[in-house]
């Protein structure tokens, strides 16, 4: 950092080098300087102009889009124009049954309860991912971060659900815990009743069975962010301690989990926002179910405006996903994460 | 060195563009791209989209037929070119159709499903108005047309349409002691207990996929209901207690238990654990679906011409008991059916095409052929399966016959109303939810 800081010093304004006594630099010099900047910012804005292009057109676009449309009544088959302009009803709607006295019973069944439902079943998985996933994922990694017979070959194993796409991966569970499937007999020859009504039927149970699943999946990729933050742990302070007389444990305690603390932290981040998000396998195991058994909030989101064709509505709710993604988004990255970036930064 | 990042740079930055503008470019107004008379000899080239796919042994009768009926059409018109995209139904009803009018640059004939879909897309002003060009046609087809009309206008043709009803395996009847076809609740319901004694799975529905055990509430909302009550469901009036009742019926229905265990994990077509695969494999009685089950239920078979002989001589349908009491005529029956529309913009050649689909040589090639039951009246006689000729009975012994109820409605109302009776069967909801879930809906549209 100092060598840099030097440097940077050395390309300060070129008045103050004149002024403080030194060679004044040349003008054929300065004005090579000046076109270095010069050239400097053209190509910045050259070779970045494609990306935010492409992110004002496929990003910021659409998430307008989005905001206008949840404002009207639409169907997304007429013309928006055509469209009539209703405010915020479709929030209201969604978060307290609308505010049209009439309806509001009606919405309060069909469109308030199911949206909440949903908004619970993101908020359950949030909270088990941090209370089950991170532990179990965190401890297999500290177990799994010496060397034995085979080590390779269980990471792999470990990682493979990952790389499986969700959908083949939801396809598959959904025979699985089929009503007739192995989940099914397996429980039963070990004495126990399997849920009434299926596994991911029961009202009970459903979302449980989606957790067990994204577990299956994402413990993977965890475990193997966990790894690779211990990897680079040193290997001295884990063999001071050893000396110093520390355990296993102590030294798991005191040195491991402190030193990857960067690495669990962009990992709750990534869970968090992927909770938030999750889609793609819910829908696949029947949609989140006849009556929104595992439903989350983006199946939720699809069902009501994708399937019913309610596009406004579906906007509305489309927003909210966004802003509640978007809040904790930024509250984590001022929060948490600034830490990490402000050591990072002592670190230099 | 510098010249050439420079040169890189401006390579970059002109991509992107051409990138960006050739996605922001939409469709011009090419004013040669209106509606062509088709008339005379100029070439004409018509687009269009059904949904005709081959199936899991490969075959496809459907898209097969469409494929000749097509070619006929254009050797007696030279100079019309028909170009054929096949769409599995899911994407070309939900995905393909809706980008594709959108857009603006939608196929000039497609699938159309009638109801409340369809009289959205006609107040959108996407569809051709058929009434005066193909009013021979739509005089001969008569009330078959009903679904595909909005507002007293005529936007599609149907080529297809059959009633629901109950089918069902001969042999397990036989086993549980069951001599004649339920025509009552209440023979319906003794049939159950009979088939329970006998331990066989009574009723098979596929409630995961909500729509097959929605058409039980339907039914009961036909039998509870008057027809002009069901008829104002399309201008979305709920206020008749009728709806409470239906759900009631169902709660009652459910209650003696006539459905295999945890029905709300059952699909209704896919695999042999499915409704359908349980009715085909002996597995269940009895189920309630539309005509199109002649055609799923084979296709659990080893697709051998005796392996499907065996199955249609033990299947049987009778139609939907009536319920006895409410405000609707008995006998009253839901069916449903398949047709064609033309793109507003479709040259007028595409009205033509529709008539020629419609007309008596192709509506009987295709229950021949296919094995479908067609609408033209003058095709009836080629229905040649015993249970096919009965289902076209049936129609034609109904009161009246009321389009799916969520077709008619369309996908918000009628996917509300689904997702109400979902809950019904899902055992925490009441008779009222189904009737919530449309008011709110309805106040959405």
């Amino acid at each position: 950092m100092t060598t840099m800081e030097t440097s940077g010093k050395g390309r300060g304004p070129v008045g103050d080098a004149s002024s403080a006594g030194l060679r004044p630099a040349s003008p054929d010099i300065m004005a090579a300087r000046r076109q270095d900047q010069r050239r400097k910012w053209t190509e910045i804005a050259l070779f970045t102009s494609p990306a935010l292009l492409l992110f004002a057109l496929f990003v910021v676009f659409p998430v307008i889009s989005a905001a206008r449309y949840s404002l009207y009544k639409w169907n997304g088959v007429k013309a928006f124009s055509e469209a009539e302009f209703i405010g915020f009803e479709n929030y209201a709607r969604a978060l307290w049954g609308g505010n049209d006295p009439a309806t509001q019973g009606a919405f309060r069944s069909a469109y308030t309860e199911p949206f909440w439902q949903a908004m619970g079943h993101n908020l359950l998985i949030i909270v088990a991912s941090m209370a089950i996933q991170l532990p179990l994922a965190l401890l297999i990694a500290l177990v799994l971060n010496r060397k034995f017979p085979g080590r390779s070959i269980v990471r792999v194993i470990i990682f493979a659900p990952y790389v499986i796409s969700e959908v083949i991966a939801g396809v598959m569970w959904f025979i699985i815990f089929d009503p007739n499937g192995i989940a099914t007999q397996f429980v039963e020859s070990i004495g126990l009743h399997p849920p009434e009504g299926g596994w991911f039927e029961s009202q009970q149970w459903g979302i449980w069975t989606v957790f067990f699943i994204v577990t299956w999946k994402y413990l993977g990729l965890a475990i193997i962010l966990f790894l690779a933050g211990l990897s680079g742990v040193s290997q001295e302070l884990q063999e001071a301690a050893a000396i110093d007389g520390a355990s296993w444990w102590q030294i798991q305690r005191r040195i491991n989990i402190p030193l990857i603390g960067p690495t669990i932290r962009i990992w709750v981040f990534l869970s968090l926002i992927g909770s938030i998000q999750l889609f793609d396998m819910v829908w696949v195991l029947n949609r989140g179910g006849t009556q929104g058994q595992y439903a989350t909030i983006a199946t939720f989101m699809m069902q009501y405006g994708f399937l019913r064709k309610d596009v406004g509505f579906g906007s509305a709710v489309a927003v909210i996903m966004f802003l509640i993604s978007l809040l904790v988004a930024i509250g984590y990255m001022l929060t948490v994460l600034r830490r990490d970036n402000d050591n990072s930064e002592l670190a230099r | 060195m510098a010249h050439m990042r420079r040169m890189a740079a401006f390579a970059a930055i002109a991509a992107s563009t051409a990138l960006v503008l050739a996605a922001c470019s939409e469709p011009s107004d090419d004013p040669t791209g209106g509606p062509t008379t088709g008339a005379n000899d100029e070439p004409v080239t018509l687009t269009w989209w059904h949904n005709g796919v081959a199936g899991d042994s490969g075959e496809n009768t459907l898209g097969d037929y469409w494929d000749k009926v097509a070619a006929d059409f254009m050797a007696e018109h030279t100079n019309v070119t028909i170009e054929i995209e096949q769409i599995q139904n899911e994407d070309l009803q939900r995905t393909r159709i809706p980008t594709a009018l959108q857009s603006g640059d939608a196929p000039d004939i497609f699938q159309q499903w009638g109801g409340g879909e369809m009289a959205a897309q006609a107040e959108a002003g996407y569809l051709m108005d058929l009434s005066d060009t193909l009013s021979d046609t739509i005089s001969t087809l008569g009330g078959a047309v009903g679904p595909w009309q909005s507002d007293g206008k005529t936007y599609g043709l149907p080529f297809q349409f059959a009633v629901e009803g109950i089918w069902y395996r001969k042999s397990l009847f036989e086993q549980a002691g069951i001599t004649a076809e339920p025509t009552t609740m209440d023979e319906l319901g003794a049939a159950v207990e009979a088939l329970k004694a006998a331990n066989i799975t009574p009723i098979a529905v596929g409630a995961a996929d909500k729509w097959p055990s929605a058409h039980w509430w339907y039914n009961f909302a036909l039998q509870a209901c008057s027809q002009d009550t069901i008829k104002n469901m399309g201008s979305f009036d709920f206020t008749d207690p009728c709806f409470v009742q239906a759900g009631e019926d169902l709660e009652a229905f459910l209650a003696t238990e006539p459905f295999q265990a945890d029905f709300t994990s059952t699909v209704a077509q896919t695999g042999a654990t499915s409704s359908a695969g349980m009715v085909a494999n002996g597995n269940a009685a009895m189920e309630l679906m539309g005509q199109w089950n002649y055609f799923v239920y084979q296709g659990f078979t080893d697709g051998s011409d005796e392996a499907i002989q065996a199955l249609l001589d033990d299947l049987d349908w009778f139609p939907m008991p009536g319920v006895g009491g409410g405000a609707g005529d008995p006998t009253a029956a839901l069916g449903g059916g398949d047709g064609f529309s033309c793109y507003v913009d479709a040259p007028a050649v595409c009205a033509d095409f529709l008539a020629y689909i419609a007309s008596d040589d192709v509506q009987r090639g295709f229950a021949e052929t296919v094995g479908g039951l067609p609408v033209n009246p003058n095709a009836t006689d080629a229905v040649s399966s015993p249970v096919n000729q009965e289902i076209a009975q049936a129609a034609s012994n109904a009161a009246y016959v009321q389009l799916w109820l969520d077709t008619d409605l369309g996908p918000n109302v009628g996917g509300a109303l689904n997702d109400g009776i979902a809950t019904i069967f899902g055992g925490t909801g009441t008779a009222q939810n189904p009737v919530d879930a449309m008011v709110a809906a309805a106040a959405t549209e």
